[in-house]
Order: C-alpha cells, then sequence, then structure tokens
C-alpha cells in the first residue's frame, strides 16, 4: 500500500485536547491531514459504541484525547473514559483489530505542539499498519 | 462456617427430600412463598412457580434439566420495592450468580430473599430438553436425568446437554444462603443442606432439623467436576477463538444472525431499561442504506449485526455469567454463548473481577481509581 492515507476518526475533549488542537492550527504546526475530529464535552461521554462504529465503518483508528489525570473539567470523566477505552480494547482485540489502532492520550489545553506530534506519530505508524479490515470489505 | 444437615429422600428420589424441605421453609421457616420451577399442568413445560401453599409443591420439580429461562430477572422484580414476606428462591447457580450482578445494579435486593442452590449438574437447551422428556412420565424423568448427570455422562440419556453447562465451572455457589448437595453424595437416600449464612443458620433454627452431615465428600467431588467442565471450556474456547481472530471471520461467524435481539431479551444481565438497538438511533435513512450499497459494492441486510454484538459485548461481557440462555435463545442457531464468554473470560479478568462472585464487588464500569491502566496513555499520567 505505497499511496495508502489512513482515516483516523478522533474523539476530543472541548476543555484540553480541541483547545490544544485549536492552538496547533493557530500556531501553524504542520499536522497530517488525515484525522477527523469530533469535538466532545468530556472524554467521560464517549460511548464504546462510538469506537467501535469508527472501526467498522472504515475508520484506521480512533484517538480518544482529553485532560490529564485531576485536570477533568467535570472531576472524573477522563478516569471512565480509561476504563472504557481498555474494555474496548480487551474485546476489539480479540477480533484481529491491532491495539495500536485504539490510542488514548492526555493532551492539555496548552499542549498545542503535543496534539501536532501525536497526530503525527499515529498517522506514521498505521500507516506502517496498513489499513483496517473493515475498510477493505464492509464487516456488517 | 457453614451448617450441613442431612435432607432424607423419602422414596429413594431426591426430588422429594427437596420437595419435603421447602415445605418445612413454608410450613416452619416463616417463609412466605417458594421460586420454585413446576410442572405446568400436562403440558411438559417446567417454569418458575412462586408456591405459597405447600400442597402446591407436589408438582414441584426443583432438581429438572429443563432450563427455558434465566430466572435471575424474575427474581430480581419479586425483590424490587417492599417484600411481601420472606422468599426462597430455588435457583441454579448461574441465576443466583447473574441475580447478584442485578442486585449490584440496583434492579434487585438481597434483602427478604433466600437463595438456594442446589448443585447444578447441567440441563438441556429447549430442543435437548423436549427429546429428552418425550414419552416419559414428566415426574420420573428428573430421577433418571441425575442418576447419569452426577455420574458426570455429558448426554444423559442419549441427549447431549447445553453447551454452556458442560462449560461450566460453577456447579456450586458459596453466594446461595443454603446449598443443596448432591455431588459426592447417594442422592438416592439423601441430600445434604448446607446453611451457609447467618440468615440461613436463623431460618435452619426454626426447623427442628438435626445438625450432621460430611461436606468433605462433596467439596472433592466439586473440584473433579470443576477440573472436568474446565478442560472442555478451555477446548470451546480455543476453538472459538480459531473462528474469530479476524473481522471477516467474526462476520462470518455471526452471518446467520437476523438481528432479532433474542439474545439480548433472554441475557439475564443485560440491564438497560431500553436498548439502544430498539431506537431509532440506528434506523437510518433509505439514502444512506443506498449510499453504502454504492460505496462498497453491496450491503448485507440487516446491517449492523457485528456492530450490535461488539457492542452488547461492551455491556455486558463483564457480568457474563455464562448462563447459555442467549445460544438457547437464538432462532438460526449461532453460537453466541461461545462468543460471549470468550470475552468475557477476556474482560473480567481485566479488571480483576468475577461475575457473580460477591455481592459486595461493583461492576468494573461503575467505578474507577485516580491511578490505574497507566499502560493505557502509554505509563502517561
Amino acid at each position: 500500500m505505497e499511496n495508502f492515507e489512513p482515516t483516523i476518526v478522533a474523539f476530543v475533549c472541548n476543555w484540553c485536547t480541541y483547545t490544544a488542537a485549536d492552538l496547533a492550527g493557530t500556531s501553524r504546526l504542520v499536522q497530517s491531514p488525515n484525522v477527523r475530529l469530533i469535538r466532545m464535552m468530556c472524554t467521560g461521554m464517549v460511548d464504546p459504541k462510538y469506537v467501535i462504529k469508527a472501526l467498522l465503518s472504515g475508520a484506521d483508528a480512533v484517538l480518544v484525547s482529553g485532560c490529564h489525570p485531576g485536570d477533568c473539567h467535570y472531576i472524573n470523566g477522563n478516569y471512565k473514559a480509561r476504563r472504557r477505552i481498555k474494555l474496548v480494547k480487551e474485546i476489539l482485540t480479540q477480533f484481529g483489530i491491532d491495539e495500536r489502532r485504539l490510542k488514548l492520550t492526555w493532551i492539555g489545553a496548552s499542549d498545542g505542539i503535543e496534539f501536532a506530534e501525536t497526530v503525527n506519530e499515529l498517522v506514521n505508524e498505521i500507516k506502517e499498519l496498513g489499513p483496517c479490515e473493515a475498510r477493505e470489505m464492509m464487516v456488517v | 462456617m457453614s451448617t450441613t444437615v442431612t435432607l432424607e429422600a423419602k422414596g429413594g428420589d431426591p426430588s422429594s427430600a427437596v420437595r419435603d424441605f421447602l415445605r418445612l421453609l413454608l410450613e416452619r421457616g416463616g417463609v412466605s412463598a417458594v421460586l420454585v420451577p413446576r410442572h405446568v399442568n400436562g403440558t411438559g413445560v417446567i417454569m418458575p412457580t412462586l408456591v405459597a401453599d405447600p400442597e402446591e409443591l407436589a408438582k414441584a420439580d426443583p432438581l429438572a434439566p429443563a432450563f427455558p429461562l434465566s430466572a435471575a430477572r424474575l427474581t430480581a422484580k419479586l425483590t424490587r420495592g417492599e417484600p411481601g414476606g420472606l422468599l426462597a428462591a430455588v435457583l441454579r447457580p448461574c441465576e443466583i450468580r447473574a441475580f447478584v450482578e442485578l442486585v449490584k445494579l440496583n434492579q434487585g435486593s438481597m434483602d427478604g430473599i433466600l437463595l438456594i442452590a442446589a448443585d447444578c449438574p447441567g440441563a438441556f437447551d429447549n430442543d435437548g430438553w423436549r427429546d429428552f422428556a418425550a414419552g416419559k412420565d414428566p415426574m420420573a424423568i428428573t430421577q433418571e436425568f441425575l442418576a447419569e448427570a452426577l455420574a458426570g455422562k455429558p448426554d444423559p440419556g442419549g441427549v447431549e446437554m447445553a453447551r454452556a453447562c458442560l462449560a461450566c465451572e460453577h456447579p456450586s455457589t458459596e453466594v446461595a444462603d443454603i446449598s443443596l448437595g448432591l455431588y459426592g453424595m447417594d442422592v438416592n437416600k439423601a441430600v445434604l443442606g448446607v446453611f451457609n449464612t447467618p440468615k440461613a443458620e436463623g431460618v435452619l433454627s426454626r426447623l427442628g432439623l438435626s445438625e450432621g452431615g460430611d461436606n468433605e465428600a462433596r467439596k472433592k467431588a466439586l473440584a473433579e467436576v470443576v477440573a472436568a467442565r474446565e478442560a472442555y471450556r478451555d477446548n470451546m474456547f480455543a476453538e472459538t477463538t480459531e473462528a474469530t481472530n479476524s473481522l471477516h471471520k467474526l462476520a462470518d461467524y455471526l452471518s446467520a444472525c437476523v438481528n432479532c435481539y433474542n439474545c439480548r431479551v433472554a441475557c439475564p444481565v443485560c440491564y438497560c431499561r431500553e436498548c439502544v438497538f430498539v431506537t431509532d438511533v440506528f434506523d437510518h435513512k433509505p439514502w444512506q442504506y443506498m449510499g453504502w450499497a454504492k460505496a462498497r459494492g453491496a450491503l448485507r441486510m440487516p446491517p449492523d449485526t457485528v456492530f450490535y454484538h461488539l457492542t452488547r459485548l461492551a455491556h455486558m461481557s463483564t457480568l457474563c455469567v455464562g448462563c447459555g440462555q442467549c445460544s438457547n435463545a437464538c432462532p438460526n442457531g449461532v453460537p453466541v454463548m461461545e462468543l460471549f464468554r470468550m470475552t468475557a473470560a477476556r474482560t473480567q479478568p481485566a479488571f480483576a473481577y468475577e461475575a457473580g462472585r460477591d455481592p459486595d464487588e461493583k461492576p468494573p464500569m461503575s467505578i474507577f481509581r485516580e491511578k490505574e491502566f497507566a499502560e493505557m496513555t502509554g505509563g502517561h499520567d
């Protein structure tokens, strides 16, 4: 897959990572354009079925990113997200989905550089990994 | 600590020993009603029945190998809110373990209920039960079943028991207030009553039964049963892993699924009051289906089958007790129990959790800690 351009769906929290993404943009940092950002109020409201649906519908990877532990605007949403993402990982990896296709990170509002780096690293990693199985043939 | 009592089997039938014990609970134990499997007159069907009059116990078949539904949800319903007296529920260990999960989710209560579990040699699925019971005296078949099943035969009367039961490593549960011991006993002579909790011992003091009976032989026999079933289970997991270790294999595995959601209805721990799959969340517009068909060339209908099962696993796999009612309810023979149990065997240990083990344990998705699972974010907090 020489010219493979991965599609990455990112669920980011309004208060930290979305702000960081905004900062990365206004700072004119160079980022891969493969990421589709979905702004959530909190990672604690990322339902496992959003992640599953994205991966079954052709996303090559899903990024969930929110505030650092202790910084959650809603006090503990990110702790709940961490358990849920762990659960989804345990389930999906059984069915041949590489665990690198589901990434959880904490990126604070002022970490624009870190956001850009995270995106670029993830895109490169998924380029090496190749397309997700569900992209080649619809899994329903 | 527990207290043991030997319950004599009059007429050489272990079921009658249990019936006599239930009668005693109603007459002297302060129990208002007993929930117990009982024959529905002349139909060959056995259903959980709420019995208040001791005379109505004559048709009760507490050890029958029929398993048309998990009574966990019924039991939860009977304990939600103001109790109308003490309820004694004769349930399979898997039903008790599922009930415990529902109690944790505030859908039932341990107050006002006496949980009674007989050692479970397994049961038939609905088809197996009909085959086994065909042409036999309904009140005599349980004894015939027990003779073979307790000896470790997977196919009493030539009919294979449900796979979920053959793979079940919980033939008994310590969560029950009272265990009725069948393993390690000569059940044609007596059944062992084991009173595990203070609540059960309080009831026992009113019954006028004399203590005595050996629980050690039973424990040894149970350990052997567990070992055999674990071997069967691990083999089943290996087969299922091989059949589903890629998304396409999983789609093939589930290809006969018609999205009827029977497995969800039959599941005792599928806890949502309204399932998202019966709402209009995934009820798409015609042009969307057309669009997907055009984009991929073809779209299997009904769609979202794999998505449904994966979402259900995210909801119930940490609470799955392995009762097998999902497979029993499937109209198209999709081996869903194998899939759900295999996943549960991954997700429960991931959170150091075991469904139904301890009423005081919190379900994994209902709690969190500040410091845990740092590996999820590459060790960064």
